[in-house]
């Protein structure tokens, strides 16, 4: 049974490609890979695998408590649905004792997708309401070793996705953007190697699934993953009484593995375990089975979208769980479980009260399929102009303002 | 890399396989040093080709960088020789008086009167809130106390001599030395000066340059030009107006009241509040029409408030100021209020619940937009003060004082 409240990495940790003991497949969640038997994630399962916890109500509540604010919607969904130790910050923030927050991305391609978003989307509403300084790592280096991308073209990717973030709202008094590949100096990388320190390439084989066939920078990558939960790699930022400061990290789910391996290491460097708090996949639009992909433009929508592309991708590749005729449809309703017009809404329709009608409706046959599309479009379609917007107005001088390496002295606000 | 040296003319005389030392200014490092980098001499050429220039070979040390216009005053008190010397390099004309030190106009008339310049009569004074005024005046004018008082909105008494402490410690001059050009020292920045319009019409005006032992005669434009220099816009005022200061005549002078109050030495109270709005308008206005100046703002008002407890003040008027959802918030308020308003107008009181619930649903959707928008327009001006601090580094010599200061 795995353990839900400690965790060794001996006991948690799941066999790279998920495969059990008698060799049967069962769901693979790693960062490279997400796939599933029969299509949909399980989550429970997962979260027991994995040996976090699950963000429950009473968790929420508290967010609102201390915030003075209703929960992003994110929570209230249960989009952002796991966590470690989230509770100890939450304790420590009452106390009175500041954390930072730390999320990243890979840029392995240009065109973002809503999905690609989600994580930063969460991660400014923190921002906001904790009003709390925030790192973010663009991993240009990992795209040039996973996907063989050249430096150049990956530290170029990296300044692209850089822009997109930033046009998600971040605040440039306390928000510091870096890429690996132009970052790396003596503090972070000292950490990195003292991270190298404390863990075996068996130990990486084992979380990470490598092979000796793998090229030695993969061995080495997920050191540099876990050195930014640690203040002292950002000096600049966090010095003096804020060189042991806690870290929260937003991600997805299938960044655990790299940050159960940071957690075991961070007491041996004496610092706070970084807390995680973790978000499902986002759907694709073609239904549940694994995560958007950025090699197919139809399962997701882009931000680059026009206001028709999002039209036609949802009227078209949108799986509906309605039923195939109007007559049908209005006399047994549609699938709520399967039906990804829904699952969208849920995310990203903040009205409760609407939600809940469109769910009732829908489901018991009085609305229609293309209707619940049409209301879905509306919001996507606010959603992506507000992104361009911002988008357009982001500067190479902007993004080179985000990434200097510079003291944010209102950080806390 | 900038280079800026070029190697000597006669090439012949050079060992043309041997090194030449090359001197370039590094953009990068904040002082402009010079540093040496040696090449071949017979690399030169394609190089200096590639510059696709005839470049006459001249040894030269870098270019100064140009000199801000506006100099930063100094933080220590400014001598007569330093502001005499201020004054030539403003190309002001001066005669200057040397006469043994006098405490009185009558006194000084006997030994300048001569110059056939107008005397002034200078009075260093302060209201009920710490604010310090200079009153310069022409000796004849006529200055009631009472009367300025009321016309600067202070009411009746409200204008007192200053205490005799602030003369070394704001003005830095000592007593019987009060002159407008004390205002050249830092410490003397929020002192309001009020001169006489009188003085427009005289060929000279005669002043103590920071010490009763020199007089010195300049223009009246002489004198503006010097007052522009250092930062004031010269405020000429009839001071033997008497207008009746009411209801409907609202007083003609509070323009002229100072920003911000000194902690004045020996003075118990604490500095009042009504700065804070003070500074949080200057703030908001400055945040928007001068975003070069943005990411100075909390040092700056750190420094004008010597106080324990008034950096909270500060601090809290700057947070407030740059955050962008109370910023929406304000607006959304704003515009909510006149909205009700306007609607009241057009329909009767019964629809209150239905406008509350319109405007609660306008707020909705119209909220995301604003802070994104906000928060856009915010990033672009703290990038665009970053930026000008990063080029400001290439004048490290001009802004050395900003530097030191940090």
């Amino acid at each position: 049974m795995a353990s839900t409240t400690g965790e060794t990495l001996a006991a948690a940790e799941p066999i790279a490609d998920g495969r059990t003991e008698e060799g049967e497949e069962e769901q693979v969640v790693n960062p490279w890979e997400v796939s599933a038997k029969g299509g949909k994630i399980d989550y429970d399962k997962l979260v027991d695998k994995f040996g976090c916890q699950r963000l429950d109500e009473s968790l929420i509540q508290r967010f609102e408590r201390i915030t003075g604010r209703r929960a992003h919607v994110f929570l209230r969904r249960g989009l952002f649905f796991a966590h470690r130790d989230l509770s100890d910050i939450l304790d420590a923030y009452e106390r009175g004792e500041k954390f930072y927050l730390y999320t990243g991305r890979g840029p392995s391609s240009e065109s973002l997708h809503l999905g690609h978003l989600v994580p930063f989307m969460f991660t400014k509403y923190l921002q906001d309401v904790f009003k709390v300084p925030l790192v973010i790592q663009l991993t240009d280096d990992e795209k040039c070793m996973w996907k063989g991308l050249s430096v150049e073209e990956s530290e170029r990717l990296a300044r692209e996705n850089a822009k997109d973030i930033i046009a998600c709202g971040f605040d440039i008094e306390r928000t510091f953007i870096f890429a690996d590949f132009s970052y790396m100096s003596p503090p972070i990388y000292k950490n990195i190697v003292r991270i190298a320190n404390c863990v075996t390439g068996n130990k990486i084989v084992g979380i990470f699934g490598l092979t000796l066939e793998d090229y030695g920078g993969k061995f080495f990558f997920p050191y540099i993953q876990a050195a930014p939960s640690f203040p002292s790699s950002f000096p600049h930022i966090f010095s003096g009484k804020y060189s042991k400061l806690r870290c929260l990290i937003p991600c997805a789910i299938d960044q655990d593995p790299y940050f159960r391996m940071t957690r075991d290491v961070a007491p041996r460097l004496s610092y706070h375990k970084p807390a995680l708090i973790e978000s499902k996949f986002f759907p694709a639009l073609q239904g549940e089975s694994g995560k958007m992909s950025a090699s197919d433009p139809n399962s997701a929508i882009y931000v680059t979208d026009s206001l028709k592309d999002i039209k036609n991708k949802v009227n078209r590749y949108a799986f509906s769980g309605g039923q195939d005729t109007i007559e049908k449809q209005r006399k047994f309703g549609a699938n709520l479980e399967v039906d990804v017009p829904v699952k969208y809404l849920n995310f990203f329709l903040d009205d409760d009260a609407e939600l809940l009608s469109i769910k009732e409706k829908y489901g018991s046959g009085a609305m229609l399929t293309g209707e619940v599309k049409a209301r879905l479009i509306e919001v996507l379609s606010e959603i992506v102009e507000r992104h361009q917007r911002a988008r357009a107005a982001v500067t190479e001088e902007m993004v080179d303002a985000f990434m200097a390496v510079r003291p944010l002295p209102r950080m806390f606000g | 890399m900038v280079v800026t040296g070029f190697y000597p003319d006669n090439m012949s005389r050079l060992n043309p396989k041997g090194p030449i030392i090359f001197h370039t200014q590094s953009l990068e490092s904040r002082e402009s040093s010079l540093s040496a980098c040696s090449f071949h001499a017979a690399s030169i050429n394609p190089f200096l080709k590639s510059l696709n220039r005839n470049l006459k070979p001249i040894y030269s040390p870098a270019p100064r960088p140009p000199l801000l216009i506006r100099r930063r005053r100094r933080s220590m008190a400014f001598t007569k020789d330093q502001l005499l010397a201020r004054l030539q390099e403003l190309k002001v004309e001066f005669l200057s008086c040397d006469h043994p030190s006098v405490m009185t106009v009558e006194e000084q008339a006997k030994y300048v009167g001569h110059l056939g310049g107008a005397l002034s009569k200078n009075l260093f004074l302060k209201d009920k809130k710490h604010r310090l005024y200079i009153i310069s005046a022409l000796a004849n004018t006529k200055v009631d106390l009472k009367i300025l008082s009321q016309r600067l909105g202070l009411g009746k008494g409200g204008l007192r001599m200053a205490p005799e402490e602030a003369l070394p410690e704001i003005l830095h001059v000592a007593l019987g030395s009060v002159t407008p050009f004390a205002l050249i020292n830092e410490s003397a920045r929020s002192v309001s000066l009020l001169l006489d319009k009188g003085f427009k019409s005289q060929r000279y005006c005669l002043f103590h340059p920071l010490t009763n032992e020199v007089t010195i005669a300049l223009t009246p434009s002489d004198f503006d030009k010097f007052l522009l220099s250092i930062g004031h816009e010269p405020a000429y005022v009839d001071l033997e107006d008497c207008p009746v200061v009411g209801k409907d005549n609202p007083p003609d002078l509070a323009y002229l009241i100072p920003a911000e109050a000194l902690n004045l030495p020996g003075g118990a109270d604490k500095v009042p509040p009504t700065s804070a709005p003070a500074q949080t308008n200057a703030t908001l206005e400055q945040k928007t029409k001068q975003p070069t100046q943005k990411p100075k703002e909390p040092s700056k008002e750190q420094k004008q408030k010597s106080g324990n407890d008034k950096p909270q003040i500060n601090v809290d008027a700057v947070a407030d100021s740059t955050n962008v959802e109370k910023f929406v918030e304000k607006v959304l308020e704003k515009v909510s209020n006149v909205f009700i308003s306007e609607l009241s107008k057009q329909s009767n009181a019964e629809d209150g619940n239905i406008k509350d619930h319109m405007l609660e649903g306008v707020k909705q959707r119209v909220s995301s937009d604003l802070l994104s928008m906000t928060m856009t327009l915010k990033n672009s001006v703290y990038t665009q003060g970053f930026h000008a601090g990063i080029e400001s580094t290439l004048y490290p010599l001009a802004n050395k004082k900003i530097v030191e200061r940090k």
